[in-house]
């Protein structure tokens, strides 16, 4: 059949229901005729516009326009689409089930605070040793200085299941807020500061590099070997049993306490903030949470306590998958450790101390399967509700 | 049926760098421990620093243990490399499940007796429990544990099948395979690799058994490398680069190995030495 191209007046004799009326007028039937009693819903274009009109007058046919310009719709839409793709590749479609490089994980910080600007802010802390910015994201609805609770994921970079639980977590509370009770309470009344990636040199170094890379990448006068261990280097026993003085070992402390600048940044954060109530620091792996102390075997003044909220959260975590996790000090459940940072910040004031080290045991160790992920941060995180909502209902 | 009982003592030094190490005998022949000395300054400085650090944790538990701490998981760990050597294959790695109960006590001069109540499990998720005995001695240069194991019943179940068309497939494939990282940095492995993953770990777990000591816990963090040799043999033969996390001092070692598997021997490792630290390695390039 002949495509029409010149237009109305060679058609305007064309019954209404007549086919060929479509392929002259390019009329579009969204409703197609079915009886006479039923309504039919057709697309004009403009050209047809008139001609249109004027037949259906002219047959008395009654109409009515239900859209007076598809086309602007059409385009309002994909607009609309568009905005919600992009807003979709910013904080949703990050790929929570998968690791990211430094880059992704910091642009996904910016798109996290940019679509929850009441709620979380970016803060830079200082940079790293190789001249990396360090942040933390404030969850924070209001109030001066209120108490707050900290946590720390990758300040060992080869832990990477720790960076990927970060992630989830901020995630998990931007959305959570204003929904979950518990936690919107807590938010309420406390702040929450969250240093995803308490290493970025260590942690570039780990993609780009050697996978089980630990330390910073410090320069170590004198040797080949750089890198000091981040979690050896806190004013807590420091240069005491469970470190070493070899700057080529993996546990090397480092030339003095806070001699690492990644360290110095968060020491300065916390003091000079002077309210934090609780200090939680997030290591890989072995499934385990701990409390204080690492450098002495002796329990800590609040030992029982400790015990007891460590015991409750681990419990949590298990009712989720039935992964088994171990409490106790640190000292007595893995190794004598010195110069640790939740001995630091135990000595400090700050009560609530706790470490975790998260999945697995040992099967894949710092390599977990990505498709682990979303289950381990699930899972942590109601431990990490459960202290956080004991923090909040002792204030001390 | 039910009871297995195993008496192993293994031989041979390991844990100085460098050294090639024959394979462990049945025999108690303690005389062919080759020296080691230290190839450079610093080498002989980490050792030193190990040994510091080793020095420290010297006031071992005795008594009853507390199962969760690090006294009993340690002992744990080695009766899971022990039992991975017995017992493991490509289809089925063991690994501690939960340690019940332990006591630890000194003999004599010469070391510390372990006793331990466990429960391990498989890869098939078939949990057994297990009595185990082990004996950590004292003395000059390192040596390795001894360990008896009594288990409900680690007979190898159902795998025969699997092993046995690896072996064919294997044995015969045009050319041989080879394979590395696995897993890979995001943890990833391919289904058809798992079982070369499972044979490092295997071969590793010799090394792994051999090393341990009180002040260590063992894992292997990732097989580097694995490659299959020509033999005229009835089994499979690799060389294998592995990494092993050493929890205590948070060292990566690396690892080189040959060794061969079939179905009905196992695996038996026939060469191991350890390789240089990263650092030693970085450090070659700057003395040319």
């Amino acid at each position: 059949m002949q495509h029409v191209q010149d237009f109305p007046a060679a058609c305007s004799f064309i019954p209404m229901c007549d086919i060929s009326l479509s392929i002259c007028l390019q009329v579009d039937f969204w409703l197609d005729p079915v009886s006479t009693e039923l309504p039919v819903d057709i697309r004009v274009p403009r050209f047809s516009l008139i001609p249109v009109k004027e037949h259906l007058t002219f047959h008395n046919i009654p109409f009515t326009v239900m859209i007076e310009n598809v086309q602007e719709l059409l385009d309002k839409e994909k607009a609309e689409m568009e905005a919600n793709q992009m807003k979709e590749r910013s904080t949703r479609s990050l790929n929570f089930g998968a690791y990211h490089d430094l880059n992704t994980i910091y642009s996904w910080m910016d798109t996290l605070v940019a679509d929850y600007p009441n709620l979380i802010t970016k803060q830079h802390i200082g940079v790293s040793y190789e001249n990396r910015p360090m942040y933390v994201l404030k969850f924070s609805t209001g109030g001066y200085n209120r108490p707050a609770i900290w946590v720390d994921t990758g300040i060992h970079a080869r832990e990477w299941v720790t960076q990927a639980t970060g992630v989830w977590t901020a995630n998990k509370i931007a959305t959570d807020y204003g929904t979950d009770a518990s936690l919107t309470s807590l938010l309420n009344t406390m702040d929450l500061y969250m240093l995803i990636v308490a290493n970025p040199d260590g942690y570039v170094f780990s993609h780009t590099n050697d996978r089980m890379w630990r330390k910073t990448r410090s320069v170590n006068p004198g040797y080949a070997c750089r890198g000091v261990d981040p979690n050896r280097n806190w004013d807590a026993g420091f240069g005491g049993p469970g470190a070493s003085s070899y700057p080529c070992s993996d546990s090397y402390h480092g030339p003095s306490a806070n001699s690492e600048i990644e360290v110095k940044n968060v020491v300065n954060l916390i003091q000079s903030h002077g309210n934090f109530k609780a200090f939680i620091s997030v290591h890989s792996y072995s499934q385990l949470l701990m409390y204080p102390y690492g450098y002495v075997c002796s329990s800590a003044n609040h030992q029982a306590e400790l015990h007891s909220v460590g015991t409750a959260a681990a419990q949590k975590l298990t009712s989720l998958y039935g992964t088994a996790y171990q409490v106790g000090s640190i000292c007595n459940i893995i190794y004598q450790a010195s110069g640790g940072s939740i001995d630091w910040s135990y000595n400090s004031g700050i009560k609530y101390s706790f470490a975790f080290e998260l999945r697995d045991t040992g099967r894949y160790g710092f390599i977990l399967p990505a498709d682990q992920i979303i289950p381990t941060a699930s899972e942590t995180w109601l431990a990490l509700k459960h202290i956080m909502e004991y923090v909040r209902d002792h204030p001390y | 049926m039910r009871l297995v009982v195993v008496l192993a003592v293994l031989m041979g030094v390991s844990g100085i760098p460098d050294v090639t190490i024959s394979p462990p005998t049945a025999s108690a022949d303690t005389s062919a421990h080759p020296n080691s000395i230290p190839e450079t300054a610093d080498e002989s400085e980490q050792i030193k620093a190990r040994t510091e650090e080793g020095a420290e944790e010297d006031v071992m538990a005795t008594g009853e243990l507390n199962p969760n701490h690090y006294p009993a998981r340690r002992a744990a760990q080695v009766v899971q490399h022990y039992l991975n050597t017995r017992y493991g294959s490509p289809f089925r790695l063991i690994g501690v499940q939960t340690v019940h109960s332990g006591n630890a006590e000194d003999v004599a001069d010469s070391g510390r007796k372990y006793q331990l109540e466990l429960s391990v499990n498989d890869i098939t998720n078939t949990t057994q429990t297990c009595s185990a005995e082990l004996f950590f001695p004292k003395g000059k240069g390192q040596q390795p544990p001894e360990v008896k194991a009594l288990c409900e019943e680690l007979v190898k179940i159902d795998i025969k099948a699997q092993e046995e068309a690896l072996y064919q497939k294997y044995k015969t494939n045009q050319t041989l395979m080879s394979a590395q990282y696995l897993p890979d940095s995001h943890g990833h492995i391919e289904p058809d690799m798992k079982p070369f993953w499972h044979l490092g770990i295997l071969a590793s777990s010799f090394i792994m058994l051999n090393e341990s000591t009180e002040n260590t816990l063992y894992n292997v963090a990732q097989v580097a490398n694995i490659t299959q040799l020509t033999t005229e043999e009835d089994h499979l033969e690799f060389d294998c680069h592995t990494l092993l996390h050493e929890m205590v001092s948070q060292e990566i070692i690396h690892w080189k190995m040959l060794f061969t598997w079939s179905p009905a021997e196992g695996v038996k490792v026939v060469q191991m030495k350890r390789l240089p630290h990263r650092h030693e390695r970085e450090k070659s390039p700057k003395t040319n």
